[in-house]
C-alpha cells in the first residue's frame, strides 16, 4: 500500500491537514490572520457547528437516504425557547436548558415516526418538518423575541473559560467522547452502522431497526437542540434565521469528514474536522473582505473540489 | 381480481391519481371560500401566477426519476432572471427579445450541465453537488443584478398577462404542451433508458443503457426548465431579484413527492408534478382567503403539506394493520 492510498481510507486525517494547510494560506493571503487568536476564535466557531452537525452525522450514518434537513430550523426553536424562558436568570438555566432538549428530541422523534413508520423519505419528511418548526417560532414569537440570556451562560459558553479557550471547546471535546463510546462501545452503536450498511440484513440478525432509527432522529434532533443552547451563549440574542445558515453546513461537514452519505461508514472525528475546515474556509472569504456574489461562488466552487475529492461514488464499470 | 388488487393495480399505474382527489379537494374548498375562483380573469391569475414553479417541477420530476435530486433549481432561476432583465431592457425589438430568450435558456442548459458534468461524470452524490452548486449560481446572479430591478418589454409582458388561447388561461395550455411532450417523451427509447436509470443503474448499465449520458441529460433538462420558468417569472412581474427563486427548490420537491413520483427514482410522471403545484398554489389561496392570523399561516400551511405528504404512508399503515 502506498502512502497516497493510506492517506485516503482516513479522511479525518486529510481534513485536518487541509484545515492547517488553510490556516496557513490565510496567513499568506492577510498578514496578521495567523495568530492565537484567530484560531481560537475558528475552534469556537467551529465548535458550534461541530456540536449541530453531530446529529447529522448519526443520521446519516444510519442510511437509508438519511439526512436531517430540520436541524437548522430546531436550532433556532431551541435558542428561541431558552432566551424566553432564561429570561436572563441563572437560575432558570437548567429548565430553559430542559425545555429546549425535549423540544429538539421530540420533534426529532417525529421526522423518526414519519420515516420509520410513514415511510416518508428523510429529504422530504425532515423538510416538511423544518416548515412546521418555521412555522411554529413564528406562531409562538408573534416576531417578538421577548427574553434575555443568563450571564452564565456567556461565562461557560464562549468567554475565555480555561487556557484562553472559552468552554463550548471543552463541551464539544466532552460531546466528541460521549458520541465516540456511543459508536464504538454501545450497541446503539453498532446497530446503528449495521442498519446503515443493509437494513434488510440487520433485521434478519435480530436488529430493530424502527428503534435505532426512531433513537436516531430523536438524538438529532436533540443534539440540534442543544447546539441552539450553545449557540445563544454565543449570540447572547436570537432572531428569525438564526440556525437556517447552519443548515447545509452541517451536511457539507459530514461528508467532508468522510461520512458516506449512503451510510454506514463513517465516524464523528471525521465531521469534527470537516467542521473545522468549513469554518475556516467561511472565516478567511469573509477576511478576504470579497463581496456577497464572490463569496458565494468561491464557496461553491470549494465546496465542489471538497466533494469531489472526498465524495466520488464507486463506479458503474465492475 | 379483488377491488383491492385493483385499487393497487391502478395506484401503481396512475400515481398522479391521489394528487387529483388533493387538486378536487383544495379546489372546492378554495371555491367556497373565493366565489369568484372560476372567473375566467381570477382563474387565469391564479394558474400564471401557479406557472414558473410548475416548469420547474417539470424539470425536478425528471431529474428525480433519473433517480437524481436537483437544489439548484431555485438558484438557476435566480441566474436565469437575472440574465434576463439585465439583457432585455437593452433593446425592445423582437429580434433581440428571441435573442435574450435563447440566452436564458443556453444559461440555464449550461447550469444544468454543471450539475450534470458533477453527478453523471464525476458520480458525486447529487445533494451535496447540487447543493454547492446552487452557491455559485446564486453568486452570480447576485454579481449580475446587486439588487431588485430591471425591466422587461410592454408589449411582450402585456401579452403573457392577458393572453388566453381560444378563452383558455395560459396555464392550462403550458401544462397541456408539458404533458403531452412527457407523454411522447416516456414512450421514446430516452423515457425507457430514464425509468431504467433511475430505477438501478447497475442493471441498466448492465443492459447498455447509456447511464452518464442518460443522468446527465436529466440536469440539462432541469437547466432548460428553470430558463422557461425565469423566463414566465419576469414576464408576470416584469421585473428581477436575484433571489427570487430561493423558495422554489423546496416547493418543487414537494410538488414533485405530492404529485406521486418517488424520490427513489425510476417512477413516477409529470402530470402528478403539475398537479402538485396546483395543489400547492391552492393550499395557499385557502390559507389567505380563510382568514387565518398571518403569524399562523406558516405553519398551517406546513401542516398541511406534512399531512398531504404523510397521507398515502398512513393509509398504507391502517390498511397492512387490518390485514394481518
Amino acid at each position: 500500500m502506498n502512502k497516497l492510498s493510506a492517506l485516503k481510507l482516513n479522511p479525518t486525517l486529510v481534513a485536518l491537514l487541509l484545515a492547517v494547510a488553510l490556516f496557513l494560506i490565510g496567513g499568506l493571503i492577510r498578514p496578521g490572520f495567523v495568530n492565537v487568536n484567530q484560531a481560537i476564535n475558528i475552534v469556537r466557531l467551529a465548535a458550534f457547528l461541530g456540536i449541530i452537525s453531530a446529529g447529522q452525522t448519526l443520521v446519516i450514518l444510519s442510511g437509508g437516504e438519511g439526512i436531517d434537513l430540520s436541524i437548522g430550523a430546531i436550532v433556532t426553536l431551541a435558542a428561541i425557547l431558552a432566551f424566553r424562558i432564561n429570561d436572563g436568570q441563572n437560575e432558570l438555566v437548567p429548565l430553559a436548558l430542559a425545555v429546549a432538549l425535549a423540544a429538539g428530541a421530540f420533534i426529532g422523534l417525529l421526522n423518526g415516526l414519519g420515516v420509520a413508520f410513514l415511510k416518508i423519505p428523510p429529504l422530504v419528511m425532515t423538510l416538511g418538518m423544518a416548515g412546521v418548526v418555521q412555522g411554529l417560532i413564528l406562531a409562538i414569537t408573534q416576531g417578538q423575541m421577548i427574553g434575555s440570556t443568563a450571564p452564565i451562560m456567556g461565562r461557560y459558553i464562549s468567554s475565555p473559560l480555561l487556557f484562553g479557550l472559552p468552554g463550548v471547546v471543552f463541551i464539544w471535546i466532552i460531546l466528541a467522547i460521549l458520541i465516540w463510546l456511543m459508536l464504538e462501545r454501545s450497541t446503539y452503536g453498532k446497530q446503528l452502522y449495521a442498519i446503515g450498511v443493509n437494513r434488510v440484513t440487520s433485521r434478519l440478525s435480530g436488529v430493530n431497526v424502527t428503534a435505532v432509527v426512531l433513537i436516531t432522529y430523536s438524538l438529532s434532533g436533540l443534539l440540534a437542540a442543544f447546539g441552539g443552547f450553545m449557540l445563544l451563549g454565543f449570540t447572547q440574542t436570537v432572531f428569525m434565521n438564526l440556525g437556517g445558515p447552519l443548515l447545509f453546513p452541517s451536511v457539507a461537514a459530514v461528508v467532508i469528514g468522510g461520512t458516506a452519505l449512503s451510510g454506514g461508514k463513517g465516524s464523528y472525528w471525521g465531521t469534527m474536522a470537516g467542521a473545522l475546515v468549513l469554518t475556516l474556509i467561511t472565516s478567511l472569504l469573509t477576511a478576504m473582505q470579497l463581496s456577497e456574489a464572490f463569496r458565494q461562488v468561491t464557496l461553491g466552487v470549494i465546496l465542489l473540489v471538497l466533494i469531489s475529492v472526498y465524495g466520488r461514488q464507486r463506479g458503474l464499470r465492475l | 381480481m379483488s377491488l383491492r388488487w385493483q385499487l393497487k393495480y391502478i395506484s401503481l399505474r396512475h400515481p398522479y391519481l391521489f394528487a387529483l382527489v388533493l387538486v378536487v379537494v383544495a379546489a372546492l374548498v378554495n371555491y367556497a371560500l373565493q366565489p369568484n375562483l372560476l372567473e375566467p380573469r381570477v382563474l387565469n391569475g391564479n394558474l400564471r401566477s401557479f406557472l414558473p414553479l410548475m416548469i420547474v417541477a417539470v424539470g425536478q420530476a425528471i431529474v428525480i426519476m433519473g433517480g437524481g435530486i436537483d437544489l439548484s433549481v431555485g438558484a438557476i432561476v435566480s441566474l436565469v432572471t437575472a440574465v434576463i432583465v439585465t439583457q432585455m431592457s437593452l433593446d425592445a425589438s423582437t429580434g433581440h427579445i428571441l435573442l435574450v430568450i435563447l440566452l436564458a435558456c443556453g444559461v440555464g442548459m449550461a447550469a444544468g450541465a454543471l450539475n450534470g458534468f458533477g453527478v453523471a461524470l464525476l458520480r458525486l452524490p447529487p445533494i451535496v453537488t447540487t447543493y454547492a452548486t446552487s452557491f455559485i449560481f446564486s453568486g452570480l446572479a447576485l454579481w449580475i443584478l446587486p439588487r431588485p430591478g430591471g425591466s422587461m418589454p410592454d408589449t411582450f409582458a402585456r401579452w403573457y398577462r392577458q393572453a388566453m388561447p381560444l378563452g383558455l388561461p395560459l396555464g392550462i395550455w403550458v401544462a397541456l404542451v408539458l404533458v403531452l411532450l412527457w407523454y411522447f417523451l416516456r414512450n421514446s427509447r430516452y423515457g425507457n433508458n430514464l425509468f431504467a436509470v433511475g430505477g438501478k443503474a447497475e442493471a441498466a448499465y448492465a443492459t447498455a443503457v447509456p447511464v452518464t449520458r442518460v443522468l446527465f441529460s436529466t440536469y440539462v433538462l432541469a437547466g432548460l426548465m428553470c430558463a422557461l420558468a425565469a423566463l414566465a417569472l419576469t414576464l408576470g412581474t416584469s421585473s428581477g431579484d436575484p433571489r427570487i427563486g430561493s423558495a422554489m427548490t423546496l416547493d418543487s420537491i414537494v410538488a414533485v413527492v405530492l404529485g406521486g413520483t418517488r424520490l427513489s427514482g425510476g417512477q413516477g410522471g409529470v402530470a402528478g408534478s403539475i398537479l402538485g403545484v396546483v395543489i400547492l398554489g391552492l393550499i395557499r389561496n385557502i390559507i389567505s382567503f380563510a382568514g387565518v392570523p398571518s403569524w399562523y399561516q406558516t405553519l398551517v400551511d406546513a401542516l398541511i403539506i406534512i399531512i398531504a405528504l404523510a397521507a398515502p404512508g398512513l393509509v398504507q399503515l391502517i390498511r397492512r394493520r387490518r390485514i394481518s
